[in-house]
């Protein structure tokens, strides 16, 4: 019988990659994400878990390995954090379109300049665009569960493309969180072996990564959108079936206390359960507020997020990033181009909060509603609202 | 000559890892040098292949020269990639999955893939220890983007980014020693080559990739396109490359350096340089500097090569390499 025991978030997210035996792991270290690289160093040296620990000379070089393994047919996982992101982000791109299953565990922390180690969705947004199925998660256990629901989706014959799963640095990684480690059985039962269809092998030679003149590149990128799309339901299927063997469940768009709402408030990461905190409060306050989660950034759950906020009045849009001179906040962006052709439509107030590890606190979120209610109301002539800056 | 000319061909491997019909220039040094060095493996092979004119001229979708399991992925990540396979093939057969035996896998770039952009990706690989070899094809220049400097451009010679002008003699700086950054790394094997010397490069790429561990191949490839040179006469070119000691063909085996090739007294700088257009602005003065330097260097590999001898005479180890001689 499982048990809940208390553990840091990141141990407890190498052990979870340990439990889906993969072969190779090519890392370089950066915080916040290191004690996920440590721990699985140490699982290798000790002989508890077998695969290959490539201690590479840079993420470069840490994701350049992972596309080696990967297209080997090994089982391949990864793990970084905001510069890491960054350097790495060339070879990032490749991995989808040469259809990699690679697994990647994102520490997310701001980029610089100025330095700063701690938390924000910089290096998510740095990399929205690579291709990657993208899961964002708020908990320790949802970073537990996900990791092996990653490479499920990833090494689905339907799907094979690079996962990455988001969880935020120090307010995750580096707290100790009550966590159930799914059984080694179960999850042998859960996810089957990886069978890459057309592996390097010289029994059978394959020539990949060749280069593409304007004649056939637009078929190869089109291709890549269909495959990207279609992967929506398997991840559902994926989910599902991880619901049924371990009873927890996962969904692209989760609710708190949204059907029917009028205002409803949108979150990504971890700041979402302090804000379901404040929702329960002002509920208890009489105010008609629910709460929206974005677990899915990658395939954009369209339906889902249409359906959750088709009651609402108000959708005020948390952020944890800027897009410099542009719309303000990347998801808050998103979500307008969502719901702009809708007949119903809610009034989108956008913030972005809790930049470099800046905490938003319960109080700080319900000030949030309040105010993003009256600016609903009012209208407001900045794009977005910055939560509690110093001028 | 005409029974060589029936004979010699019979030494070499009949299949073609390397097909014919990819779009290489007329008198490619280095399509030539990979046509070889493949020609000379006998066992399994898993080809790794930086960005360069080698991939693209041999492999636009959806079309392939490859006979062997190939991928490409970026320019500077080669031989991060090539670990990857490396280490996957390593995890899998451990667990039981079903292998081909005596998989190796062989990294292959240009000089810009290898000495500029690529060379961290390198030294990191090599210092890990991967089993696999490394063969750089070095024209000297970024032949693929139109012929601009690279760190293992030769002193002096015209490219579109290193041009001659009033108050410049081209390119500024010495050609980048590769060969001795690889050997520094203590690997069991670095060799230097070209495909003017076929016989001498498809035995030292047999013995890099038999090697087990790191293994560092530095291959000579002549460019006509950016040399500025005739295309029909690019052995030749090579062969004088070497015969000059511009470019000396060496081992190093186990950190025991090996000449390959005898050469009583080196033949003029002017002999190699004056094949090519690229130095053909290169004053007597510079080139008297070139042969200066030229010398200098020569001396401190042969010097080398002779500690080398000593402890190979000393150890009575295994024979290295056949010499072969000046054609």
């Amino acid at each position: 019988m499982a048990t809940r025991i208390g553990v840091e978030v990141s141990i407890a997210l190498a052990d979870a990659v340990k439990l889906t035996n993969p072969d190779v792991i090519a890392a370089y270290p950066i915080t916040p994400q290191t004690h996920i690289v440590e721990h699985l160093a140490e699982l290798v040296a000790e002989g508890e878990l077998d695969a290959e620990y490539v201690p590479v000379e840079s993420e470069h070089s840490a994701m350049s390995a992972c596309l080696g393994s990967a297209a080997a047919g090994a089982r391949t996982f990864t793990a970084t954090s905001s510069q890491g992101l960054a350097l790495m982000n060339e070879v990032v791109y490749v991995a989808a379109p040469m259809r990699l299953p690679i697994v990647m565990a994102v520490a997310n922390r701001a980029l610089s300049a100025p330095l700063s180690i701690w938390a924000d969705h910089s290096d998510l947004m740095s990399v929205r665009d690579t291709g990657w199925i993208q899961i964002v998660v708020e908990n320790g256990q949802q970073a537990v569960d996900n990791m092996i629901c990653a490479f499920r989706i990833a090494e689905d014959q339907r799907v094979l493309l690079p996962v990455m799963v988001h969880l935020d640095g120090f307010n995750l990684t580096h707290v100790v969180e009550p966590i159930i480690m799914p059984e080694q059985e179960l999850v042998n039962k859960f996810l089957p072996k990886n069978r890459f269809p057309l592996p390097l092998n010289p029994d059978r030679p394959v020539a990949m990564g060749d280069f593409a003149p304007p004649f056939i590149f637009t078929e190869t990128k089109w291709a890549q959108e269909v495959n990207i799309r279609d992967s929506g339901k398997v991840i559902l299927q994926a989910w599902d079936e991880f619901d049924k063997t371990f009873g927890r469940k996962y969904l692209p768009v989760e609710k708190y206390h949204s059907d029917g709402a009028k205002v409803l408030l949108m979150t990504m990461g971890s700041s979402g359960e302090t804000a379901s905190v404040a929702i329960d409060e002002l509920r208890a306050e009489g105010m008609d507020v629910g709460q929206i989660r974005l677990r899915l950034w990658r395939p954009f759950p369209f339906g889902e997020l249409r359906e959750a906020a088709k009651d609402a009045d108000v959708l005020i849009i948390m952020d944890r990033a800027i897009s410099y001179g542009g719309p303000g906040g990347p998801v808050a962006s998103e979500v307008k181009a969502a719901l702009y052709n809708q007949d119903k439509k809610p009034k989108i107030v956008s913030y972005v909060i809790s930049l470099g590890g800046r905490d938003t606190t319960v109080s700080g979120f319900k000030d949030i509603v309040k105010k993003g209610i009256e600016i609903a109301a009012r209208g407001s002539r900045n794009e977005y609202e910055i939560y509690g800056v110093r001028e | 000559m005409e029974k060589y000319a029936i004979y010699v061909p019979r030494l070499v491997n009949q299949a073609e890892k390397f097909a014919p019909g990819h779009r290489a220039c007329i008198g490619c040094g280095e399509a030539l040098a990979i046509r070889q060095s493949f020609k000379a493996l006998d066992t399994n092979v898993i080809v790794v292949n930086a960005t360069g004119c080698a991939e693209i001229f041999a492999s636009q979708l959806p079309l392939t020269s490859w006979e062997l399991p190939w991928i490409h992925t970026l320019f500077e990540n080669t031989a991060a990639v090539a670990s990857g396979v490396e280490a996957a093939y390593k995890a899998m057969r451990r667990k039981g999955v079903n292998l081909p035996e005596n998989t190796k896998v062989v990294a292959i770039g240009g000089d810009g893939g290898t000495s500029d952009i690529g060379l961290q990706a390198l030294s990191g690989a090599l210092e890990r220890g991967h089993d696999f070899t490394y063969i750089c094809f070095d024209n000297e220049a970024y032949m693929n983007t139109g012929v601009q400097r690279s760190s293992s451009t030769p002193f002096g010679a015209w490219t579109t980014t290193s041009p001659t002008g009033k108050k410049s003699i081209g390119q500024f700086s010495w050609k980048k020693n590769m060969p001795e950054i690889a050997a520094a790394h203590n690997i069991p094997y670095v060799a230097t080559a070209t495909h003017g010397y076929p016989f001498d490069l498809m035995a030292k790429v047999a013995k890099a990739v038999a090697t087990k561990g790191p293994a560092y191949v530095h291959v000579l490839s002549a460019c006509p396109t950016g040399w500025r040179s005739a295309t029909d006469t690019i052995n030749r070119q090579v062969r004088l490359a070497v015969q000059t000691g511009m470019f000396p063909l060496f081992e190093v085996e186990n950190g025991v350096y090996k000449m390959s090739l005898d050469i009583p007294q080196l033949r003029p700088v002017v002999d190699y340089i004056k094949t090519q257009g690229r130095f053909r602005h290169l004053s007597e003065d510079s080139i008297a500097q070139i042969q200066k330097r030229v010398e200098l260097e020569y001396g401190k590999l042969m010097e080398k090569a002779k500690h080398g001898s000593e402890k190979t005479t000393q150890r009575k180890s295994r024979a290295g390499s056949r010499k072969i001689s000046a054609g």
